[in-house]
């Protein structure tokens, strides 16, 4: 059988809930949360580009790259954060990071 | 089984299992590690697909820049990352649950609307060397389209980085005051009246402060 967008499709599906699983599991390990949401990032590219190709339509290519423009600025400024809040706390664990509710 | 579906199947089980190492894994460096085999695959389902530009920036971008930003990262935090995991027994099942009832969810919605859904009429194998009907390349392609329909986004796009550039500069840069900068104009404004002193001395004695 040809591969078809329903694969791509799948891989991209199994892709995102991994991320999701991920999130839900690493709760106190934010540089790991961060990774989850790179690899759902990456699944709705692949989304994207499946569709795009299907479609025989270039914009969704384009979308992809505005999606990859905004988590490549999303993972600069997050690990930003996160050395600033290691240099503040001496750790990263999320729990203790709600010390600006007051 | 051709080709295709051979290199499909391997770079998929292999996305997949680089994913799932991802945040399974107890080292984080190994979980960047595995990131970076997730978006190595990914990029060669790019090309599978005839999306060449996306998955050559894919490997740039993500490989290149954000990978190596994370490790710089892991390995510059001294944490006890075994403390970390605290707590990943006790998530796992209700995260698998959401997570597998998720997964099968979307699956099957996508296995529907590729093959019964409006995306059954044209039922053609994504298949690369799509561009080879028309002629253009993909790279042609896709700026023949971003830089004319899509130009302010495309500048929008650069000024999102330069204001996340902008902010990971001003949100890690420290004044430390043992650090001695150097500070031209101070050393321009420096005149022979305030750099040095005359001192008559009597002989015999030095220079007492």
């Amino acid at each position: 059988m040809d591969i078809g967008l329903a694969h791509y499709l799948a891989v991209a599906a199994i892709l995102f809930t991994i991320g999701v699983f991920g999130i839900f599991v690493n709760r106190k390990n934010i540089i790991v949360i961060l990774m989850s949401i790179e690899l759902i990032l990456l699944a709705v590219n692949i989304n994207l580009v499946a569709f795009s190709v299907y479609l025989g339509n270039v914009v969704g290519q384009i979308f992809a790259m505005f999606v990859l423009t905004v988590a490549a600025a999303e993972a600069a400024v997050g690990l930003a954060i996160l050395v600033t809040f290691f240099r503040n706390r001496g750790d990263i664990s999320v729990d203790d990071a709600s010390m600006m509710k007051g | 089984m051709g080709l295709q579906a051979i290199a499909f199947y391997l770079l998929a089980i292999v996305t997949i299992a680089a994913g799932f190492a991802v945040v399974s894994a107890r080292n984080p460096v190994h979980s960047v590690l595995f990131l970076i085999a997730a978006f190595f695959s990914a990029a060669g389902l790019f090309v599978l697909m005839g999306a060449e530009f996306l998955a050559m920036l894919l490997v740039v971008v993500y490989v290149g820049a954000v990978a190596v930003l994370f490790l710089f990262v892991v390995m510059m935090l001294d944490v006890d990352f075994a403390a970390l995991r605290q707590g990943f027994a006790r998530y796992l099942p209700i995260g698998g649950l959401i997570a597998g009832g998720l997964a099968m969810e979307m699956v099957i919605v996508s296995y529907t609307v590729a093959t019964t859904g409006a995306a059954k009429l044209n039922d053609t194998p994504l298949a690369s060397g799509a561009h080879a009907a028309t002629g253009v390349t993909n790279a042609e392609a896709i700026g023949r389209v971003l830089y004319t329909n899509y130009v302010y986004f495309f500048q929008a796009a650069g000024m999102v980085l330069l204001v996340a550039m902008i902010g990971a500069i001003v949100l890690t840069l420290r004044h430390k005051p043992s650090v001695r900068r150097q500070v031209i104009a101070d050393q321009v404004a420096r005149t022979r009246r305030g750099g040095m002193r005359v001192v008559s001395l009597k002989p015999g004695e030095g220079v007492s402060e």
